[in-house]
């Protein structure tokens, strides 16, 4: 896909005082990309998105937007609009005043603004309402309003800043295909800003983990929680059991461990050089029991479990180590393991991933 | 039931007392008075015609006959004018003031509200008092004037201007405050989202912080202009005078004047005024608020 170059972030620094928001920050985001910027609160994802947005300014570095420098560029005068947290729709107009709001201060005429009104209405299913007021609105249906509002004006790139966050669960389901399909419909470029990892895994065409005030890791959702750059990414996103081990030696992408179960495996690596301590990490759904007939054997004790309906959570002791592992429950009232209960575990080598310590 | 119906006479009967004799029979009191006639000697007599009202709007010419005198409807029109003056200069320095206040860190927010009420502490009187040597001859007004290169003048004093300033610093704290609460509510998101959607700053003072501020700013109005076209102190001391206002002109019926009934027909229409212009803000919040809630 030869696309064109939507936000390039060069070199950002951010710092509040003697507090380090962002530290040498670079990516590139393409024209019509869902990119989200992925992290604990603290991580200074929401000071990136508003230095974009021209809230904030970079105390180093430079944010380019389709190739040229906005820098100077006050809020109103950057082509980027947002859908803020707290949705921030004015309380005094109707939904229609809100939408046609950035359309009157671009100067449409009024003929083309209420096209783009009963349009917008329109696509967010909000059509009937369009003479209400915010405050007569249900939290899905401000936050409908608010991408409106947002989409309105045509935006270079749509700044989304945890959107979904106010809604309930169920709600926030149905938003997360809502705002994909919008997302497709119009091909705006979205940059989202989330800690919820399912969120990102579930709608970005890539993710940005962001870190300590740095890029930990920048790729598609399934690189992300496949091959996890480091243990910070690995420990953010999804679940997963680290086990300290030796490397024995490391041929290019691939490391020779032992681990403290007294076998040693092959598996993939990231950050390593040599010989030396390092975690493998191995996912919970990627161990079976007793069922997995290929792959490496240990031989563990069930010490505890914890039932999610849809899959149960086992705690097993294996040579003095916790394993956590994810078992589905494909049958209803099937076979299950109990505390106590000696089981046989199995893991394929190409599910482990070996990081640096 | 009968027991809950004397609870609620008793229970409130201090209240209609508080208002009876601080409020109701007071203006009886001046009601009657405009209606009186004037005593030879000062003070009236009971009497029961509208005379003193015909006076505001009519001479006894030396015919005896009627002649329509606009004298007193100009004094009318000068204190509502002074009054929409004070109450517009008010609410301009206010925005500022409250927006400065409302954007100070936290512990400094108490201070500044403190320092915006510290006058009231000190008399009226007292502080009137200060601008006229302020704004006296060699005061510090002129003395900054002439600093500055400012050409001869020759009194700041008993000027329409003088009498403005001094009636703006009297009544502002009481526009500082409600505009400042109403900002402090403001949600600066609402700011961030207007710049966002293309409004410079002069589109988001109009279209974002002036609308949802004005209930402030209303409030504010009414608390300055109802005292503001009551004024004495400021026409008198300020003003030197010479320009007369609704407040002093009743001050010198009663006092100097010796015309009790006339100062009190004045002060009734005064008073009416003040009633129609709450009537109105009232009847235009009820709008909004039905409005609001359509």
């Amino acid at each position: 896909m030869a696309r064109g170059k939507a936000v390039e972030v060069y070199n950002v620094s951010k710092s509040f005082g003697s507090y380090q928001a962002l530290d040498g920050v670079s990516f590139t985001i393409r024209e019509n990309e869902f990119f989200t910027l992925l992290g604990p609160s603290g991580c200074g994802k929401t000071t990136l998105l508003r230095m974009i947005a021209g809230f904030e300014s970079p105390s180093e570095g430079a944010i380019l937007l389709n190739g040229a420098e906005i820098e100077t560029l006050p809020p109103h005068k950057r082509r980027v609009n947002t859908v803020f947290q707290s949705y921030a729709l004015f309380p005094h107009m109707t939904l229609a005043q809100n939408i046609a709001f950035g359309l009157e201060n671009l100067g449409w005429d009024r003929k083309r603004r209420e096209a783009r009104v009963a349009e917008m209405l329109e696509l967010v299913h909000m059509a009937p309402f369009a003479a209400r007021r915010p405050a007569q609105l249900s939290g899905g249906q401000r936050q409908r309003i608010a991408l409106a509002r947002a989409l309105a004006p045509e935006p270079q790139v749509l700044l989304l800043d945890e959107p979904l966050s106010a809604l309930d669960l169920k709600l926030r389901q149905a938003m997360r295909d809502e705002l994909r399909s919008l997302q497709k419909k119009t091909g705006i470029t979205f940059i989202f800003v989330t800690h919820d990892q399912e969120e990102a895994l579930d709608m970005s065409d890539r993710i940005c983990v962001l870190g300590k005030g740095q890029i930990q890791q920048i790729g598609t959702p399934s690189e992300i929680y496949e091959d996890p750059a480091n243990r910070f990414v690995a420990d953010f996103i999804g679940e997963t059991n680290f086990i300290e081990t030796e490397v024995l030696s490391v041929e290019g992408g691939e490391a020779r461990v032992r681990t403290p179960f007294g076998i040693e495996i092959t598996a993939r690596q990231k950050g390593l050089t040599g010989p030396g301590p390092a975690t493998l990490s191995l996912r919970p759904e990627k161990i079976g029991m007793e069922t997995q007939a290929d792959g490496h054997v240990l031989q563990g004790t069930v010490s505890g479990r914890n039932y999610m309906g849809g899959y149960t959570h086992y705690t097993v002791d294996v040579a003095g180590q916790s394993l956590r592992v994810s078992r589905r429950n494909a049958r209803s009232h099937a076979d299950s393991y109990e505390p106590g209960q000696p089981v046989t575990l199995g893991f394929r080598e190409d599910s482990a991933r070996v990081l640096a310590r | 039931m009968k027991a809950l119906r004397t609870f609620r006479f008793w229970g409130l009967a201090p209240a209609w007392l508080l208002m009876g004799l601080t409020l109701i029979i007071p203006i009886g009191i001046v009601a009657g008075v405009s209606l009186g006639d004037r005593g030879p000697y000062g003070g009236f007599d009971w009497a029961l015609n509208f005379t003193s009202y015909r006076e505001i709007l009519f001479t006894m010419g030396w015919t005896d006959e009627l002649e329509f005198d606009p004298k007193y409807l100009m004094i009318i029109g000068r204190t509502l004018a002074y009054g929409l003056a004070t109450t517009a200069i008010c609410m301009a320095l206010s925005v500022p003031v409250a927006y400065v206040i409302a954007n100070a860190r936290e512990g400094w927010k108490p201070v500044l509200v403190y320092l915006v009420t510290l006058p009231f502490w000190v008399s009226m009187i007292v502080r009137v008092y200060a601008w006229l040597i302020i704004l006296g001859n060699e005061g510090l007004a002129e003395k900054t004037w002439k600093f500055f290169g400012g050409g001869d003048v020759d009194t700041f004093l008993f000027t329409p201007g003088a009498m403005l300033v001094g009636m703006v610093y009297s009544y502002i704290p009481l526009m500082v405050l409600p505009v400042y609460a109403a900002i402090e509510k403001l949600d600066p998101a609402l700011l961030e989202a207007s710049h966002d959607l293309y409004g410079n700053r002069w589109t988001t003072l109009r279209r974002v912080i002036l609308p949802l501020t004005w209930p402030g700013l209303s409030a504010g109005a009414i608390l300055v202009f109802v005292p503001a076209i009551g004024t004495v102190l400021e026409p008198m001391l300020l003003g030197g005078g010479k320009q007369m206002m609704m407040g002093t002109l009743i001050q010198t019926q009663f006092g100097g004047g010796r015309n009790w009934p006339f100062g009190a027909a004045v002060a009734m229409v005064l008073m009416a005024l003040v009633v129609i212009v709450l009537i109105l803000n009232a009847r235009r919040a009820a709008g909004a608020a039905k409005e609001a809630a359509a």
